[in-house]
């Protein structure tokens, strides 16, 4: 994959690419309307949605299908952006909303509304936003000392997540009788979606998706290392905070709307990478259209594989993409946003490791 | 003075590694920080390229306090070689040397037909043209070098500072790149403050040395008054004889054989 040394190549192909994944982000969006209990066509689609807006079947669309299937593309396009900007400023292709406890820090949140104040019930979505936000702020702060090194954020965030999630686990045992409502958050489900959900997500996507955007070459030459980076101007500091603001306000606000669904910021940048390559020109654009497909058909399949009953969306990223990912890992070809590389092809993923180093 | 330093301490959390060093460079010079492994080279390189925070002392570039600069507006003045920069993969030798420009751009990052101009003169300078649109890690390493030489150059900067240029690079790389900064600092009035770990070559492209030894200031000179055989043996532990390249009109050193510590 990806052999090519001459760049033009490299580039139009990438542009092509790119166009390819919008026609299947639509196709996706397509079928995940289309298909559920109840099946539509495309002709019988488009005159429920604008011809006869009386009928059931213009409720389901409206109501239902179409909010939900959004809300998933949405919810995959923040993760996965959130994950390729984690892995490009860390230099370590572990790195994900879950690393910098996006994923703790909402989950301990759902579970003290959900257990011990369940009356407060639809305050779930701000509530766990503010907590994921607010944990990655205190794995920042902990991890800073003179520098942010990567590091020290990795481990603080790793450190900080197992704390909270302990304060998650000492709920659930104190209460196991409320339980069953915390366990659609904890594996991240798309069901009783509104288009509520869909107006306090759009905006942090398209915000996250412009602001990467523009900061996508001061991604690429932190790549580089530190050294070079200042010494090319680039307040790396700075810089490195602001990614983690906006990798945070995005993976809080999907995580908060659908719970904890942190594999999709780990995988996809690591898919999207393989097909289009490190420069965050478009590694971005193309992590956010990927993370919208993968999430949209995952919950396509989890809500028709075993009818009437309904697989999280979770569930079916984690059955289905782990395995994909390891396959695609055996095969060859991954690597972090790190370091040189004589052996094309043929990276594994340990090697983003040891980038982390900082000398 | 390009760069002045006055008695810097520097290290990492409670480890002195440079003690009170003091140099000046006046503009337009080639000058080389030479000595053992460990005496601080690097560490002298990456607080003058702020990279490492001053513990002490005071670090003035073109006159103007390091610590008052902005990062954007340094690197348009001093731009810093790191010895082993992160090679990312997939990025053309072009997309690399426009970095360069960087510093002159504004939050957007749009490169203007200017731009454009410096970048392409960066590359044909170091010879890199006919790689533009390879990938840099498919190039050897003579070549990257070159590349990041070229990135430096478009930035535009006055001062250069390079850590280990040379090293892992075969001899003729060596020379070509050496060769290459030379003519940089000789045709086009750069400064270059460079750590060297070949003395014979930092006789000979030099102007002026800086010797380092356990964090010190050993010595400093013209290559003739640094590069003898008592400050060979004092600072390195080796016996030498050293002649005269008069071809190039600088010091030359042979070694003879090691020294026991204490002797």
């Amino acid at each position: 994959m990806l052999q090519h040394n001459d760049i033009r190549t490299l580039t139009s192909y990438r542009i092509t690419i790119l166009s390819a994944g919008l026609g299947l982000l639509a196709l996706s969006l397509f079928l995940s309307i289309a298909f559920g209990s109840t099946k539509f066509t495309l002709p019988e689609l488009f005159h429920f949605i604008f011809v006869d807006t009386e009928a059931v079947k213009h409720k389901i669309i409206m109501k239902i299908r179409l909010p939900r299937s959004i809300t998933a593309g949405l919810v995959g396009s923040c993760l996965a952006m959130a994950g390729c900007l984690l892995q490009g400023i860390m230099r370590n292709p572990l790195a994900s909303p879950n690393i910098i406890g996006v994923s703790s820090g909402a989950g301990l949140s759902a579970v003290v509304i959900f257990i011990l104040f369940p009356g407060l019930y639809y305050l779930v979505t701000p509530i766990a936003f503010i907590g994921a936000f607010g944990t990655t702020l205190v794995v920042y702060t902990i991890a800073w000392k003179g520098g942010s090194s990567p590091l020290r954020l990795i481990l603080s965030g790793i450190a900080i997540s197992s704390f909270l999630s302990a304060g998650s686990n000492t709920l659930m045992i104190f209460y196991p009788d409320r339980v069953q409502n915390v366990i659609g958050f904890m594996v991240g489900s798309l069901s009783a979606i509104t288009w509520q959900d869909v107006q306090g997500l759009w905006p942090y996507t398209l915000g996250g998706f412009i602001l990467s955007n523009i900061l996508a070459d001061q991604l690429n030459i932190l790549l580089l290392g530190d050294e070079t980076a200042v010494s090319l101007g680039v307040k790396v500091e700075k810089v490195r905070l602001t990614f983690i603001f906006v990798a945070s306000l995005l993976a809080a606000a999907a995580v908060s709307v659908v719970g904890l669904l942190g594999f999709v910021g780990l995988i996809v940048p690591h898919l999207a990478r393989l097909i289009i390559g490190n420069n965050a020109r478009f590694l971005i654009p193309g992590s956010a259209i990927l993370g919208g497909i993968i999430v949209m058909l995952c919950d396509l399949i989890g809500r028709t594989i075993i009818r009437p009953l309904e697989l999280p969306v979770g569930v079916i990223m984690s059955l289905l993409g782990a395995p994909f990912f390891l396959y695609l890992l055996r095969k060859g070809g991954m690597n972090s946003g790190g370091n040189k590389g004589k052996k094309r092809g043929k990276k594994i993923i340990e090697k983003g490791t040891a980038n982390g180093h900082q000398s | 003075m390009a760069i002045k330093a006055e008695n810097l301490y520097l290290g990492y959390g409670d480890t002195l590694i440079v003690k009170d060093v003091s140099i000046d460079i006046p503009e337009g010079t080639f000058c080389s920080v030479i000595g053992p492994n460990g005496c601080g080279k690097s560490t002298l390189l990456k607080a003058l390229s702020r990279n490492l925070p001053v513990s002490s002392g005071t670090v003035f570039i073109n006159g103007k306090h390091l610590k008052n600069y902005d990062t954007k507006v340094l690197s348009r003045e001093l731009a810093f070689l790191t010895q082993s920069p992160h090679i990312p993969d997939q990025f053309s030798v072009k997309d690399l040397v426009s970095y360069g420009r960087f510093p002159h751009t504004n939050w957007m990052g749009i490169l203007k037909a200017n731009d454009y101009e410096r970048i392409n003169w960066a590359m044909d300078i170091t010879e890199i043209t006919q790689f533009a649109d390879r990938d840099l890690s498919s190039l050897s390493g003579g070549e990257r070098q070159r590349v990041w030489i070229a990135m430096a150059l478009a930035q535009e900067a006055e001062i250069l500072l390079l850590d280990e240029p040379t090293t892992y690079l075969d001899i003729s790389h060596q020379f070509h790149t050496l060769e290459l900064i030379h003519k940089l600092n000789k045709e086009m009035n750069r400064t270059v403050l460079m750590v060297l770990h070949d003395l014979n070559q930092a006789a000979r492209y030099s102007d002026y040395l800086y010797v380092m030894n356990n964090g010190r200031l050993h010595a400093q000179g013209v290559p003739d008054e640094i590069i003898t055989e008592p400050i060979l043996r004092e600072v390195f532990s080796i016996d030498t004889k050293v002649i005269r390249d008069e071809d190039n009109d600088c010091p030359y050193f042979i070694p003879l054989g090691g020294v026991h510590n204490g002797q």
